[in-house]
């Protein structure tokens, strides 16, 4: 049986590591992930866990060492955050057209400059292409349920890719809540042991990583690009096999209190609680407000996307990414793209919020609503807005 | 909902606190969460961390602006920090200090509730450090029953171990001494 | 990747873009890639075996007696056992047409 405790998420997500019985851990500490792989290496120490832990000497060896020891065979985790995870970036790309299952976490954070260890997207948003399938956690409860869930999707031989689960640093990463903690049992039943379709293996040996030359690099690509796209209906099927044994149910786009609204927040990671108060307090007062929550980011479930919207006129979207020169947030042009020339799509308003760590308040949420109602009526001059920004 | 604030130095166990209180409640079957204030928590600087309380699911990640309670663990910071800054008027600060209402009044202007306990002289007494975080949690008990106090015990045998006896001690101890005025 | 037999649509290319034969690196004949080969005077040959170390396409293997003879189909012609070979005994001699 499983049991509720009080426990600190990062905690709680190396207790979720453990119970999927990774064999594999090349870490390097950054904060905020730090306790994640901390605890991990005291439960390998303590041999709570059966798995080799590696402390490497930087985030490019963790992932090039993640990349050795699934190409073994081996079941594989490990964790990033910000300029750790840039530091992969070089390696992030090739496990994936690899197909080499890999499950890593990362703790959302800022990019410097300035030196910020403070809670955004940013970080992941860097990496958004290197065509890993990604999810987004709201609270500890998701956050240790998504990475039993990377584990099942990644390694399903159908799909076969390294999977991320976003965690947002500090707000969630360093909460002590309620989260139930799954038994050993129901994990196993859960989660298969790891049958890789192809591993490096001296008795049967095979090259991985070879060279892609112009005529053939194109069809590498697509040939991942299709397997991500094929990806969704076994990450659907596996969380439909998770509320059978743990009864938690996970949709890729979560609706909140969306029926007959005209204005739809849409927001990802942590904050999307809160923006359920605010959606609560607006609803009070009489609006006709809702929230969709994309908890799927990569495949993105577009499909479901535009279901979830339904009739409401006005999207109201909160990137917790500023890329300097863009059009606007990556969430932001994601459902531009999706809505476009789509008959009687919504108008959608993109909006930067919460970055390095910026608290959003359920006003914020509130100035949101009330400005994406004002730009309905009268087209906004830019293509985003950044919220709470000070002028002077 | 209650929502607490506590005050400390870095390294006094002000994030200890907070998650000994949230861990009892979330053992009583209630919800919670602690947290510290986010950052890098240096050894005596004023650093802060938060606790919610609640019967139902909590829904919200914003940091805590409009504390219930605030509880300070070092008397040196109220000279220094705002201590009630955005407690709510119904709130109430829990003080360790050795002043009487009077001249905590006079001195840090605090118009609120007060709880009040010397905490520094019942820990290095019953534990034999200036350790204030756990006495302080008697303090807290007294002023506002926001856990069980056999909660409260069973959480801190699970963090302190054998050490607990003594904590359990100063905390009783920090509960019976605890005045509560205005 | 040379072979044009690598050339392939998205729907057959390998998993993951693996090479599931191992050592098919024999199926390339990268022989005709030569301008020269490799020449070995018998009456120099100490059988030391330096040109089959150094060889970085393992073209040399060693015949019944002993020596080391090299595999023209796979040989590039890059003259590196010549260079290293202690006695001399390998020239460079230079391909026909």
């Amino acid at each position: 049986m499983s049991k509720r405790v009080g426990i600190e998420v990062s905690i709680a997500i190396a207790e979720a590591v453990g119970l999927a019985r990774a064999e594999v851990i090349p870490a390097y500490p950054i904060t905020p992930q730090t306790h994640i792989v901390e605890h991990l290496s005291e439960m390998v120490a303590n041999g709570e866990v059966d798995a080799e832990f590696v402390p490497v000497e930087s985030e490019h060896a963790a992932m090039s060492c993640c990349c050795g020891s699934i190409a073994a065979g081996a079941r594989t985790f490990t964790s990033s955050s910000s300029q750790g995870l840039s530091l992969m970036s070089e390696i992030l790309y090739i496990p994936s057209t690899m197909r080499l299952p890999i499950v890593m976490v990362v703790a959302n954070r800022a990019m410097s400059a300035p030196i910020s260890i403070w809670n955004d997207h940013q970080d992941i948003m860097v990496q958004r292409d290197i065509g890993w399938i990604q999810t987004f956690a709201e609270n500890g409860q998701e956050a240790v349920d998504l990475t039993l869930h990377a584990f099942r999707v990644a390694e399903d031989r159908n799909v076969s890719l390294p999977m991320i689960v976003n965690i947002d640093g500090f707000t969630l990463s360093h909460v002590i809540e309620p989260i139930e903690l799954p038994d050993q049992e129901e994990v196993d039943k859960f989660l298969p042991p790891f049958k890789p379709r192809y591993k490096l293996d001296p008795r049967r040996p095979i090259s991985m990583g070879p060279v892609g030359i112009p005529e053939v690099y194109t069809e590498a690509k697509v040939a991942h690009d299709k397997a991500m796209k094929k990806a969704k209906r076994y990450i659907l099927k596996a969380w439909d096999e998770f509320e059978e044994i743990f009864g938690r149910k996970y949709n890729p786009v979560e609706s909140y209190r969306t029926e007959d609204a005209e204005v739809l927040l849409v927001t990802m990671g942590s904050i999307s609680e809160t923006a359920m108060t605010a959606v609560d307090a607006m609803r009070d007062a009489g609006q006709k407000v809702g929230l969709l929550r994309i908890r799927l980011w990569r495949p993105f479930p577009g499909q479901e996307f535009r279901k979830a919207v339904g009739k409401a006129k006005v999207l109201a979207v909160i990137d917790r990414c500023l890329p300097p020169g863009a059009l606007c947030g990556p969430v932001g042009a994601e459902l531009r793209s999706l809505f476009y020339k789509i008959p009687g799509a919504p108008k959608i308003f993109s909006f930067v919020a919460g970055l390095g760590g910026r608290d959003v308040t359920v006003e914020r949420f509130e100035e949101i609503v009330d400005k994406a109602r004002a730009f309905a009526k009268k087209r906004p001059r830019e293509l985003y807005e950044v919220i709470g920004v000070r002028e002077k | 909902m209650k929502e607490v604030r506590i005050h400390g130095r870095g390294g006094q166990g002000g994030v200890t606190s907070a998650e000994l209180v949230a861990t009892a409640a979330i053992a009583e079957g209630k919800y919670a969460q602690a947290f510290p204030s986010f950052g890098p928590e240096r050894r005596g600087a004023p650093v802060a961390a938060f606790i919610r309380v609640s019967d139902s699911q909590i829904r919200t990640r914003e940091k805590v602006y409009h504390p219930d309670i605030v509880m300070v663990l070092d008397p040196s910071l109220p000279a220094l920090v705002n201590v009630a800054e955005g407690l709510k008027d119904d709130g109430i600060v829990v003080l360790n200090t050795e002043l009487s209402e009077d001249e905590i009044r006079d001195k840090f202007g605090i118009k609120s509730k007060l709880a009040m306990v010397d905490a520094t002289k019942i820990a290095t007494e019953e534990l034999g450090l200036p350790i204030t975080n756990t006495t302080m949690l008697g303090a807290l008990l007294k002023a506002t029953g926001i856990v069980n106090k056999d909660a409260l015990f069973e959480a801190l045998e699970k963090r302190f171990g054998r050490l607990a006896e003594k904590n359990k001690a100063a905390l009783d101890r920090a509960y019976n001494e605890t005045v509560i005025a205005g | 990747m040379a072979n044009s037999d690598a050339i392939v649509g998205w729907k057959t290319i390998t998993f993951g873009c693996h090479i599931l034969e191992p050592g098919n690196a024999a199926n390339f004949r990268t022989g005709d890639w030569r301008s020269q080969r490799p020449v070995v005077d018998k009456e120099k040959c100490i059988k030391c075996g330096m040109c089959w170390v150094f060889c970085p396409d393992m073209a040399y293997s060693q015949d019944e007696d002993g020596y080391f003879v090299v595999d023209l189909e796979y040989c590039k012609g890059c003259g590196i056992c010549a260079h290293e070979c202690p006695k001399d005994a390998i020239t460079m001699v230079p391909e026909e047409g």
